[in-house]
Parts: structure tokens; sequence; C-alpha cells
């Protein structure tokens, strides 16, 4: 046996035995490589997330409204830096990170290339967007990968909240006027779908599944995930009184899930190619802030270098 | 004493793999290779961790306890980044 095959062999009785892999592991090029994709693409998810709902910052129609988005937009971007921090364990730059979802060869979550056209999506999006994330990271948990599995029950545990202030903001609108009301029922209708879509393809067309659910990496499939979303979903729209935006839902004895209607998969890739309604904007918008940021980090570096330069002169 | 010339380095130990590395303590070395042998056998006599790391302790910079008031205030009155805070009727309650 080559010593390649020996470190692959204990590799894979460390993955067998549920034990995790550390940084200074012995690990596959591929497993690096994957999980260097799907950790800075959750990375990017997090921070270009911060737009959609940002967008609402300025409009929000309370100071307790205002205050709790700007303490969820906060909180996404902690959740991006754990996620960068946990990414470069694996020997990449923040810089390769950054230039890589700048110049389109890293994706992000393609839900938020929807843009937030009401207040009401900002509920729909911490109900129903946030919902579906955690049902995804909740099984990340358990993810191979120790830094990434650490940073995922750090982020599980933030993001009850984000749910709970989107489904009591949900709740009031709901309950409100009839035009309110309208509102709920319309951002619900819109965001329902892709949400779904945040799950991905099915099984069957999933690129990188298979070798990820071998690894560990991933812990259960899309479609399974997916529909662990769809059947928690149900409740919650009949107790706000709207209507559910799939026709075609319906319990199914048999299974003990529900069974919906197919998804629009011709949208889905045509969003994820850059064809959604504002994927050119969400990253004009990030180069835009990284750019404008640029005079902040040279006056750090330059303070840094004049503290640097005095304690040399006192020490001579 | 031979000792005083010697840099304190304190110790960290990752239990079990999967877990976060914890301060234990520290010691006293030439250099970084040697504060690790020395956790080595002054940390793990009876296999208490799987991986070790020590750091020079003037390496570390830490806030300081008595201006905690002043430090942590900004998140004291902001009841609302916990999930508690959200009353949801029973029946949705599980979120």
């Amino acid at each position: 046996m080559s010593s390649e095959e020996k470190l692959m062999e204990n590799f894979m009785r460390k993955i067998e035995a549920e034990e995790k892999i550390e940084p200074k592991d012995w690990m596959p090029k591929a497993y690096r490589k994957n999980l260097i994709r799907q950790i800075s693409q959750h990375g990017h998810s997090e921070i270009i997330g911060m737009q959609p709902e940002g967008n609402w910052l300025t409009r929000a129609p309370s100071l307790r409204r205002k205050a709790v988005l700007l303490s969820k937009v906060q909180d996404e971007a902690g959740h991006g830096l754990y996620l960068y921090s946990a990414t470069e364990t694996l020997g990449i730059s923040r810089a390769e990170l950054i230039a890589a979802l700048q110049d389109g060869s890293a994706k992000y979550a393609s839900i938020f290339n929807y843009p937030t056209q009401t207040w009401a999506d900002v509920g729909a999006i911490g109900w129903l967007v946030d919902g579906a994330a955690i049902v995804n990271q909740i099984s990340l948990q358990r993810t191979s990968y120790g830094p990434y599995a650490r940073a995922m029950v750090r982020i599980c545990k933030e993001e009850s909240f984000h749910v709970r202030q989107g489904y009591e903001m949900m709740i009031a609108l709901a309950q409100g006027s009839p035009a309110q009301k309208a509102l709920a029922q319309d951002a619900l209708n819109r965001f329902y779908w892709p949400a779904l879509m945040m799950f991905g393809p099915h099984d069957s067309e999933s690129a990188h599944s298979a070798r990820s659910m071998q690894w560990k990496i991933k812990r259960e499939t899309n479609d399974d995930l997916r529909q662990k979303f769809v059947d928690q979903t149900v409740a919650q729209i009949e107790f706000l009184g709207l209507q559910h935006p799939d026709a075609d839902i319906k319990w199914n004895e048999e299974t003990g899930h529900y069974d919906g209607g197919e998804l629009d998969w011709d949208e889905f890739y045509s969003v994820i190619n850059g064809n959604g309604h504002c994927n050119r904007q969400r990253i004009e918008h990030h180069v835009a802030a990284h750019e404008e940021g640029a005079w902040v980090r040279e006056a750090m570096q330059a303070y840094r270098e004049k503290q640097r330069n005095k304690a040399h002169k006192q020490a001579a | 004493m031979a000792n005083e010339s010697m840099v304190l380095f304190e110790v960290f130990i990752r239990s079990r793999r999967g877990l976060d590395h914890k301060h234990v303590g520290s010691v006293h070395a030439e250099d970084s290779e040697q504060a690790l042998e020395y956790a080595r056998d002054c940390y793990t006599r009876r296999s208490e961790g799987v991986s070790i790391w020590v750091v020079k302790s003037e390496d570390i910079t830490a806030s300081q306890e008595d201006d905690s008031e002043s430090f942590y205030d900004p998140s004291d009155d902001k009841p609302y980044r916990h999930a508690t805070y959200y009353k949801l009727p029973e029946a949705v309650n599980n979120m």
C-alpha cells in the first residue's frame, strides 16, 4: 500500500467512525476543494444576504422593527465571518475568497437575487428564508469538518431569533387590515418557491451530492431537507390564515409527508446563472462597498506603521 | 534564576476531535517546540487531549474584567437579539 493510500484509509476510518476532520489532518485534495467551495458559498450567502433586508432598514415602520432588523443584519455579517474563518482553516485567504465572489467564480444562495419589494418581504424572508436555512444548518452541525460543524452550532443558536421575528411580523400583518393581509399573502407567494429552491437541485441532478454524502460533508440529501421544510411550513401558513402558494399541496397518508407541485427549475438555473432580478446589483454593491471602504483599511495600516516607527525610535 | 529568562506559554488542549481547544494552564519554555513537549508532559499525562496549542502569553491581548460594564454595555439593552423575546402562540411555537 502506498503512503497516499494509507493516509486515505486513515481518513476514511475517521469519517466512518463519525470523528471530525480537523485543520491539520491529512485530507484528500477533493475533500478540501469541496469544503472550500461549500463553506465559502455559505459565507458569501450570509454576506450578500444582508442586502435585500438592508434595503428596508431606513424604512422600517417602527423603531422596534428597525432595531430588530438592524440586529438581524448584524448577525448575518457575523455569520459570514464565522464561515470565512472556517474556510480560512483550509488554507485559502480572505482576499482570494472575496475575489472569487466578486468575479462570479464563487456562488451564493440564489434566493438573494430576488428583490424585496414590500415591507412584508422582510417578514417572509425571516420566516421562510432563514427557516429553510436552519433546516439545512441543523443537519450541517454534524458535518465531518470540525471548524464547519462548530460554526454551524454557533449559527443555529443565533438563527432562531431570525425566524421568530419574521413570523411575528407575518402574524401582525396577517391579522391587520385587509391591505396588510394582502401584503403578507403576496410576500408568501413570491418567496415560497425560491425558498424551496434554496435546498438545491433534485438529488438526481446534484453535481456534488453523492461524494459530499460519502464524505459526510452533507448529512442529508437536498430532497430530504426540502421535504422537512415543506412539511413544517404547512401548519405555519394555516395558522396565519393565508392561502398556500402551492395549489397541489396534499397530505400523503402513505409517506407521512406532504406532496407538492414541481418547482420551476428553469427559473432556478436562470437565476443561478446570473439572470435573476438583482444578480448584477448585488455584486456591484459588494464591489462598491469594498472599494469605498478602502480608505479605512489604508488609514488603519498607516496608523499601525506610524505606531511601529514610534516604538522603534523609542527603542533606539 | 534561569527560569525567569524562559518564556511563558499558555496551553490549550483539544480533548476530543470536533471540540474546541480549551485553555488549561501555562508552561515556561525556551521555545515553542519545547513548550509543546512540556505541555504534553504536564497536561496530558492521562490522555486528556488529541491536540495541543501553545501561544506566547505576551501575544495574548485580553479584555479587562474591571472594564466589562462599559465594554459590554452596548448589548445589555437589546433583549430582542434573543429568540425568547418573541412570544408566539403555542401552535407555532416550535420554531
